[in-house]
């Protein structure tokens, strides 16, 4: 089974991303990058897989040279080989991106697309959705595995692959939906999926020497023409910390005659 | 002459609440381009919705049933809804920013060649119709120009208002799609519904959430108790989700449910920055927390340091007092 899996570089989820004095974009000064979590998840169900089924796994990742550090992670992790496709997150939209993986796509003819779910930075949750369109596939979003949860059979996996369909669970709202997508499909990975793994100082040794692929979106054939372009940023209303009360009865009171919502 | 196509958004025959507000953004966003909006509603029971959203002021309402869209799959409903698109020369095509919208919309954009925006909260100042969306978790806004002549937007319903009914009622006029049931590449096998009396966590007036200081799936019933003594909705952190204690449904943040109650009570909650994004848009903040450092209380309008154990049944007990009063 060949599975291609998203590997984006992304500023550090748990930063508190800030803009510039003059709003022209956001402050990267001290910002760290890491590898997007929902591509973890997308990467370790992919390992997964390939542990079951055998075959092969290759990262792509679209934002040039400076995404190595990420792309090397992803075959630390355990991915065979990676595809690094030139291009900045400012020159890029989701449908760019579509569009780039479409030609991935064809050209490796995987049987499975795994994205993860959205990336933290621009938080779209496009990209897995817009290329199972060009493609014409079906799709599997959003795919998490509920182990455990309360209402849940204990031991069901997340993915499974049989018959030239793969299975999957959904969160979406109002419950759980379980779908079937004929081969070769798209998935988008949420982050209960699974627990990514660490890589381990053998596998990030060994990574050194996984080959990666240098595209340009030329390379590809692909028009590099947004759809979407960021105009300007501005920074989100801000709330005020209110008061500190210093028990039930202050609260209480607080909430009935300040803020009139009891 | 409608510019704006709203895509309702409806469960066992009723609309969902939310669709009111995306009605709301359709209003602004016709503000802007002219003309009005229509309502597309497609799915079983989806004549019996489309009365439902006929006194909200749209020129006209679409139902949309058939053997397809009895079970929701993204690729056929992305094509009936592509089809009335081409057929009303809409220009902006909206939906929920639900898992649903999420799902759908951008095989929709793709169809019409469209740009999307997701996850819209505004309408820009200038002249041209621009999108305020959320990026990262929140912390920045960005203001995004759609350059193609249709626009595909998903919109968080927390960020606009219900529309008012209007008096007189537009237009419902069934149509069928060319969708060929036999091109679906996928299937829904089994949908497990989340059972609860609670109101929606989407669109409940209340909502009490517990975090990773609630501690067991157990204590979580004080949670309960409490949001049932304020008629509330209950919700969670992630961290309260990925330890067990309540289904993922109830979770809120950047990859959960964005709610912006009138009330909102977050129990043994720090408030990481991804809880912060799905919650900070609520009238009134209610932060408990021994933690005083705990960052949720830079946004609470009201913090108590105390412990949970001991605050929840003296404020479930009071508030009973209070309303039997």
């Amino acid at each position: 089974m060949k599975i291609l899996v998203t590997a984006k570089r992304v500023t550090d989820p748990d930063a508190r991303i800030r803009l510039k004095s003059d709003l022209s974009g956001i402050d990267s000064e001290g910002v760290e990058y890491k590898l997007n979590p929902f591509c973890e998840n997308a990467i370790e169900e992919a390992l997964r897989l390939k542990a079951k089924h055998d075959g092969e796994i290759i990262a792509i990742s679209i934002g040039g040279s400076a995404a190595t550090t990420e792309m090397r992670r992803a075959l630390a992790m355990g991915c065979d080989r990676g595809i690094m496709v030139e291009g900045s997150d400012d020159e890029l939209d989701a449908d760019l991106v579509a569009r780039t993986i479409v030609k991935i796509f064809e050209k490796e003819t995987p049987d499975l697309l795994i994205f993860g779910k959205q990336a933290v930075d621009g938080d779209s949750n496009q990209a897995a959705q817009l290329c199972a369109e060009y493609l014409g596939l079906g799709q599997a979003t959003f795919a998490a595995h509920p182990d455990g949860s309360a209402g849940m059979n204990g031991s069901e996996p997340g993915l499974t692959v049989a018959d030239g369909k793969v299975t999957a669970m959904r969160e979406v709202d109002g419950g759980v939906e379980i779908v079937e997508v004929d081969l070769p499909a798209v998935v988008s990975a949420d982050l209960r999926l699974n627990e990514p793994r660490l890589p381990t100082l053998p596998n990030i040794m060994r990574a050194k020497r996984k080959p990666l692929e240098q595209l340009s979106m030329a390379d590809l054939g692909v028009d590099a023409t947004l759809k979407v372009k960021t105009v300007a940023y501005q920074n989100p209303p801000q709330r005020q910390a209110g008061v500190m009360v210093a028990d039930v009865d202050e609260l209480l009171n607080k909430l009935v005659n300040e803020a009139k919502v009891l | 002459m409608s510019n704006i196509l709203v895509v309702a958004e409806h469960a066992g025959g009723s609309l969902k609440k939310g669709t009111l507000s995306i009605i709301d953004f359709a209003k602004q966003a016709a503000g802007k381009i002219g003309g009005g909006f229509d309502v597309l509603v497609v799915g079983p029971q989806a004549a019996a919705v489309a009365s439902q959203v006929a006194n909200y002021g749209a020129e006209k309402v679409y139902s949309l049933e058939g053997a397809a869209f009895e079970k929701y799959s993204a690729p056929a409903y992305a094509h009936a809804i592509a089809e009335v698109v081409a057929k009303t020369g809409a220009k902006v095509v909206a939906a929920a920013a639900s898992s649903f919208g999420k799902d759908c919309l951008p095989r929709v954009a793709v169809k019409l060649d469209a740009g999307m925006a997701s996850d819209v909260v505004g309408i820009g100042d200038g002249g041209g119709l621009t999108y305020l969306r959320p990026m990262w978790a929140g912390n920045v806004l960005g203001e995004v120009e759609v350059t193609t002549a249709v626009h595909a937007v998903t919109v968080r319903a927390a960020d606009f208002d219900a529309a008012e009914a209007v008096g007189g009622a537009s237009p419902v006029e069934a149509i069928s799609s060319t969708f060929d049931a036999g091109q679906l590449k996928q299937r829904v096998v089994e949908f497990r519904a989340t059972v609860s009396a609670r109101p929606d966590l989407s669109e409940a007036n209340v909502v009490v959430a517990g975090g990773r200081g609630v501690k067991s799936k157990e204590n979580f019933d004080l949670v309960y108790t409490l949001a049932d003594t304020l008629g509330a909705a209950v919700g969670a952190t992630r961290a309260a989700v990925d330890a067990e204690y309540i289904e993922n449904d109830y979770q809120i943040g950047q990859t959960g449910k964005i709610i912006a109650p009138d009330l909102y009570i977050g129990l043994g909650i720090s408030g990481a920055i991804q809880h912060l994004a799905g919650m900070k848009a609520s009238k009134v903040i209610v932060a408990v927390n021994k933690d005083e450092e705990a960052p949720i209380f830079t946004v609470a309008d009201y913090g108590l340091v105390a412990d949970l154990f001991k605050i929840i049944p003296e404020l479930t007990e009071k508030l009973q007092k209070l309303k039997s009063q």
